[in-house]
């Protein structure tokens, strides 16, 4: 328990990610519209932070899977820019995310004359996922344990405690934020709340919270 | 036999305790493969690793292998070819063979199908055995290993019927995944790090396999392991070889593959090759034995350019098992390959014998980039196409069974053990 401030401690879990075919596709941008309308919502949160989970190995051209692929099998650059620059964090929820790609394409689609056709082994398949969240048994009690657990935890911790946190709390705030807040540590999470997790890879982000709680808990101190 | 914690050494430690843990509210299940042979094959392999992990992570694993006349098994392999695009002739009395196997096979199999919790069945060879199980308790899964992209229109009709009475499917690619009224999980391949195919060897044991087929070890090797198929466009990998070999005079090709034996079409491809090879003494035409996995993973480990220049293709194993061994592969830009050669990361995606060569070029010209990405393309495949994770996606898969669609499971907490 975060003893000073009588606050549950932070239960570290772990996930792992079922990745399931919805057997949706779309060759085109039309089509493309026609399956947005309806598709399940879990396959838009897969396409924004999926491929967090995917291998990458810089900093990715386009980031989310609609402006890859609009980019990489309808050549559409203009498009592919407008999509990708869409930040799914600030968005309510899924249903508004939804309603933001549909707007960006429709507009698109209305300043265009003819509808380019991917290749048909470049169609754009929806697929979606199930998460399993599973307990590591590891539970820190006081805010300066972060320094030593974070570097440790899987890709998959991060996952669920940074980026799926933001879906589950009422306030869109990833696990340690929200942890640091009720342990009245508001200076740090303000730090936290300045790392984006948009860009760069799961180990990346995690390299930064690293560094974020070594540098906020030793500062002043001498290793 | 190989123990979960053998795959410590190649995984590390946390890989191990988060099968471990995934695997703790699985422990008991009566969990059933059924395929169509112990030998031979992806299948097989990968069965022959995956059970005992499963069995040494706490599940009650079986394999059952079905049996059958030689006439089923020649309806079977129609079905295999046709499932992944080829017109294949339906005579008279074809489905009858393959449902009468299937029941005289559910005699033996019922009690242990009906009891299980978890039925897999790979490939179609096993599938009627479903309807020969009105009693059953568990859920029933289809592992489609095949290529089920475009397949041949009467017999999917005719298995599909099948297949939809099942609880879920498994393919390995989003674009092998069709319209059936259940859920279809998508899980990719895998390799075995510590299968004669991918386990290390020493520089002697590499030396030999050159030295073996007759090739000099001081100069540059070309490699392509594939079947000869037109698919795999060795006739491709030929030019490719010819237009580097005019800036690097050194350069041998060797194209490695099994004898066709079961491929009609095998030794038509196998005579075309060997014409554009001609009287080239630097192109060695390698015919394997199905069992020459060291040899393989010695040509492999040799090699210095690493091809797969294939023009349609499932999932490309022989992709990752270079990719494995620290190569960068320059391969066709078709099907799975995509998903594992990233673009300048851990290889080249290519279209054409020229783009392919010219890559050949740049690797050949840039030995320390090559280095990088081949570092780069070892950990790709520790991440993402090892049986580890293979293991880790079945138990995930199991658990979402089990635990219904609903978006996130979470596990019931209990005390560590």
């Amino acid at each position: 328990m975060c003893i000073t401030a009588n606050v549950e401690p932070f239960l570290v879990k772990d996930c792992a990610l079922v990745t399931i075919a919805t057997g949706k596709k779309a060759q085109n941008l039309k089509e493309m519209r026609e399956h947005l309308l309806n598709i399940h919502l879990g396959s838009i949160y897969h396409h924004f932070w999926g491929g967090l989970l995917r291998p990458r190995f810089d900093d990715p051209e386009y980031n989310n899977d609609f402006a890859e692929w609009v980019h990489h099998a309808l050549q559409d650059d203009i498009l592919a820019e407008r999509l990708s620059v869409i930040d799914p964090d600030p968005f309510v929820n899924l249903e508004s995310l939804r309603q933001e790609l549909l707007e960006v394409i429709e507009q698109r689609l209305d300043s265009i004359e003819t509808v380019t056709w991917a290749k048909p082994d470049m169609q754009f398949h929806f697929v979606r996922s199930q998460m399993v969240v599973f307990d590591t048994h590891d539970k820190l009690e006081e805010p300066e344990e972060l320094v030593q657990a974070v570097p440790k935890m899987s890709v998959g911790s991060i996952f669920y405690h940074f980026i799926d946190a933001r879906r589950r709390s009422p306030e869109m705030m990833d696990d340690f934020r929200t942890w640091l807040r009720a342990c009245g540590n508001d200076d740090l999470c303000s730090q936290v709340a300045e790392v984006d997790p948009y860009f760069g890879s799961l180990v990346e982000l995690r390299g930064q919270l690293a560094d974020l709680f070594a540098k906020h808990f030793f500062r002043g101190v001498t290793v | 036999m190989t123990s979960i914690q053998d795959y410590v050494a190649v995984t590390g430690e946390n890989v191990i305790d988060r099968l471990r843990q995934l695997a703790r509210p699985l422990r008991g299940m009566k969990v059933v493969h059924v395929n169509s042979t112990y030998v031979g094959g992806g299948v097989a392999e990968i069965l022959s690793k995956l059970v005992p992990l499963q069995k040494d992570l706490g599940l009650d694993v079986r394999w059952e292998v079905i049996r059958g006349e030689e006439a089923f098994f020649q309806v079977t392999k129609s079905f295999h070819n046709a499932l992944q695009g080829i017109p294949v002739p339906l005579w008279d009395g074809v489905f009858k063979v393959y449902e009468e196997t299937g029941a005289q096979n559910s005699e033996e199999l019922r009690s242990i199908l009906e009891e299980a919790d978890i039925v897999i069945i790979h490939d179609p060879q096993p599938l009627p055995l479903l309807r020969s199980c009105p009693n059953r308790k568990g859920k029933w899964i289809w592992r489609c290993h095949i290529d089920l992209s475009h397949p041949y229109r009467p017999v999917w009709q005719y298995l599909r019927n099948y297949v939809m009475e099942y609880d879920a499917s498994i393919f390995s690619l989003a674009d092998f995944a069709q319209p059936l009224p259940h859920i279809q999980y998508l899980m990719p391949p895998s390799i075995d790090p510590l299968s004669d195919k991918n386990m290390d060897l020493t520089p002697e044991e590499v030396l030999a396999a050159k030295l073996q087929f007759g090739l000099d070890p001081d100069r540059l090797i070309m490699l392509q392991v594939s079947r000869f198929d037109r698919f795999k466009d060795p006739v491709g990998v030929i030019k490719s070889y010819r237009l580097v070999k005019a800036f690097a005079p050194s350069l041998q090709l060797v194209l490695a593959g099994g004898e066709a034996t079961d491929d009609p079409e095998g030794a038509a491809v196998l005579a075309e090759v060997r014409k554009e090879a001609g009287t080239d003494k630097d192109i060695h035409v390698l015919l394997l034995p199905p069992d020459a996995h060291v040899t393989i993973n010695a040509l492999q480990r040799g090699a210095d350019l690493v091809m797969q220049k294939s023009l349609k293709e499932g999932f490309g194993l022989t992709v990752t098992e270079a990719l494995w061994k620290g190569k960068p592969v320059i391969g066709g830009d078709a099907g799975g390959i995509r998903l594992q050669i990233v673009n300048h990361h851990t290889g080249f995606l290519v279209k054409t014998p020229e783009g392919a060569a010219l890559r050949a070029r740049y690797l050949l010209r840039h030995p320390d980039k090559a280095l990088e990405m081949g570092r780069i393309a070892k950990e790709l495949v520790r991440q993402n196409f090892l049986l580890t994770r293979n293991l880790q996606e079945y138990l995930s898969i199991l658990v979402a069974l089990v635990y219904g669609d609903q978006e996130r499971i979470e596990l019931q907490l209990k005390s560590a053990p």
